[in-house]
């Protein structure tokens, strides 16, 4: 039997009953990245002897009865922007090319804690900025599903690991979608949860009032159980929230009678894709066969949130990575006259082509002049597209559309045109915008065999009813 | 929107970066195109609106100032690229 086929719970609960060892599991695992990973370029790091002296550490534990999670001795990837104490961290960016982080981030020590088992670090967009996972200095990572499409961004690797069963599980982290529409292209389920659940400490920053850990499953029931595992509040993230409950496995019930969910006109007019739109309206068939009322709605403002994003999340990258100076650590050029040059030279060839334009457009937007036109322009359309949510969840529970315009691109299509590759994260970026939380599921593919990606968003602290609503249609499928 | 040399070399600075005349000169077109496509914010009537940087009203997080970690110099100053006796080796900066 091939181990890596099941899901994470399934594992765990296999190990819980002895039928399989942490090693066992460890070793299968091992040997599915062998096989695969050539292929795919998923990893960055795979932590081989790591990982299984890691897998017997974990099954003496659970053999002592030191650790009764549901994943215990489960493999996990982490994406490779969140801190590993001791292992390489590097954005897959040439700045950070050396970076071992003196610290584990709050979400891998949770996880250490609950006994996984870290088996390496994962491919992504060069500090999470893209949506194609293919500006990465490790190379381009491909989708599992057809390896000349790309897997999506930025956390391409965890989302293409997760399919291609090279992972049982994956940590990715979302400012913009990067957690959702890698999901979508890979045929897999992932989180965003509500700004401030899950604690960024350790998190390397890209854009800190939108990022978000969250996890990448094969399942809606593995990403409650890793969201019950991650979430909580940490005095370390200033920006942290604490909550009443945690327990979002509770909220796998196969129930959707009564829940209203609405679906934003917009979201199915232009550029939407003909066999996306297909999928996604049969989709919202099934939940309201199964008793939720769904109508159609206009969401307000919501037309302007990819231009109020690249200003902010551009502004806040461009503050987040003055602090890459050649000093402290990562990347230092090799010829320099003084200490400005010594800057600009370590910057300009450590970073890559989309990360510079991004900065230079956050330099622009924050500069004096244009300060009041871009950047507080933008946060006032924020505003209101979060009042435009608010209105809306006033009369939905969810909110119910596509994840993307469309399935995966092929590679190398893309980042030729800047502008055209930011359209691609029209459904997702007023999610991080209005700090909500949604989920991305598979709900079809499209003729040639792509995956097609469900998004239901909840409103602040609505993971449960986007759990709900999402694990009741994967159940009907 | 029309991106001049001088905006292009004023943003570049202010980014800390040097740019070939070939980035540049793709620096201004993508920029360019990038911010007429932000302009179009301004079909969005903003008046007597509030700008807003955080979606929950969350300011003002203190703790109690105690130290918790232990001293881990040596660990840290591992990842410079340069150092020398427990300090980062930078270049001159004064004459």
């Amino acid at each position: 039997m091939d181990l890596t086929s099941l899901s994470a719970l399934e594992l765990g609960s296999k190990i819980k009953n002895k039928e399989v060892t942490v090693e066992e599991a460890v070793k299968a695992q091992l040997e599915k990245i062998k096989a695969k990973d050539k292929e795919y370029n998923c990893y960055i790091t795979v932590l081989e002897e790591e990982a299984l002296a890691r897998g017997k550490e974990v099954q003496r534990l659970i053999e002592e009865g030191k650790l009764d999670s549901p994943l215990a001795g489960v493999p996990v990837v982490i994406k490779d922007n969140i801190c590993t104490k001791g292992v390489k961290t590097t954005c897959a960016s040439k700045i950070l090319y050396n970076f071992i982080p003196p610290y584990d981030a709050t979400v891998v020590e949770k996880l250490l804690n609950a006994g996984a088992v870290i088996i390496g670090k994962a491919n992504m967009d060069e500090f999470a900025m893209g949506n194609t996972t293919e500006t990465s200095i490790f190379g381009e990572t491909k989708n599992p599903h057809n390896t000349e499409y790309v897997p999506g961004g930025s956390s391409g690797g965890s989302a293409a690991a997760v399919a291609a069963e090279e992972a049982f599980y994956a940590l990715g982290s979302d400012t913009g979608g990067s957690i959702r529409q890698p999901s979508s292209f890979c045929g897999v389920t992932g989180i965003k949860p509500t700004y401030g659940t899950v604690s960024r400490y350790g998190l390397i920053a890209y854009a800190s009032s939108l990022d978000q850990i969250g996890p990448i499953g094969k399942n809606v029931s593995d990403c409650a159980a890793v969201l019950d595992i991650i979430s909580g509040y940490d005095s370390k993230d200033s920006t942290s929230i604490k909550q009443d409950s945690y327990n979002y496995t509770k909220a796998l019930v196969n129930d959707v009678k009564g829940m209203r969910i609405g679906i934003p006109k917009g979201y199915l007019g232009k550029g939407l894709d003909e066999e996306v739109r297909t999928s996604i309206l049969g989709a919202a068939e099934v939940l309201r066969e199964k008793g939720a009322i769904v109508e159609e709605f206009e969401l307000d403002a919501v037309d302007y949130a990819i231009p109020a994003y690249y200003v902010i999340a551009s502004a806040e990258a461009s503050s987040n990575l003055s602090r890459y100076d050649g000093i402290k650590y990562g990347y230092r050029t090799e010829d320099f006259e003084g200490l400005q040059e010594m800057y600009k030279k370590t910057r300009s060839e450590g970073f890559g082509n989309e990360v510079k334009r991004r900065m230079m457009i956050g330099s622009f937007v924050l500069s004096s002049g244009y300060y009041d036109a871009y950047y507080k322009k933008a946060l006032k359309v924020k505003a209101l597209i979060k009042e435009g949510f608010d209105k809306a969840f006033e009369k939905y529970d969810i909110i119910f559309g596509p994840t993307a315009p469309s399935t995966a691109p092929k590679l190398g299509e893309s980042l030729s045109e800047p502008l055209k590759m930011y359209l691609g994260d029209i459904y997702t970026v007023s999610v991080n915008l209005a700090g909500l939380p949604a989920i991305s599921l598979p709900c079809g593919a499209d003729s040639t065999g792509l995956p097609i990606g469900l998004q239901l968003i909840g409103k602040h602290f609505g993971e449960k009813d986007i759990i709900r609503a999402a694990y009741s249609y994967e159940q009907s499928r | 929107m029309n991106i001049t040399d001088e905006t292009i070399e004023y943003v570049a600075a202010l980014a800390k970066l040097e740019l070939s005349s070939e980035e540049k000169e793709k620096a201004k077109k993508d920029l360019g195109s990038i911010l007429s496509y932000i302009d179009t914010m301004n079909e969005l009537n903003t008046d007597n609106i509030e700008p807003m940087s955080h979606v929950f009203p969350i300011k003002n997080v203190f703790r109690e100032d105690i130290v918790t970690n232990e001293s881990n110099r040596d660990t840290l100053l591992s990842n410079a690229p340069k150092q020398k006796d427990g300090c980062f080796i930078v270049p001159k900066t004064i004459e």
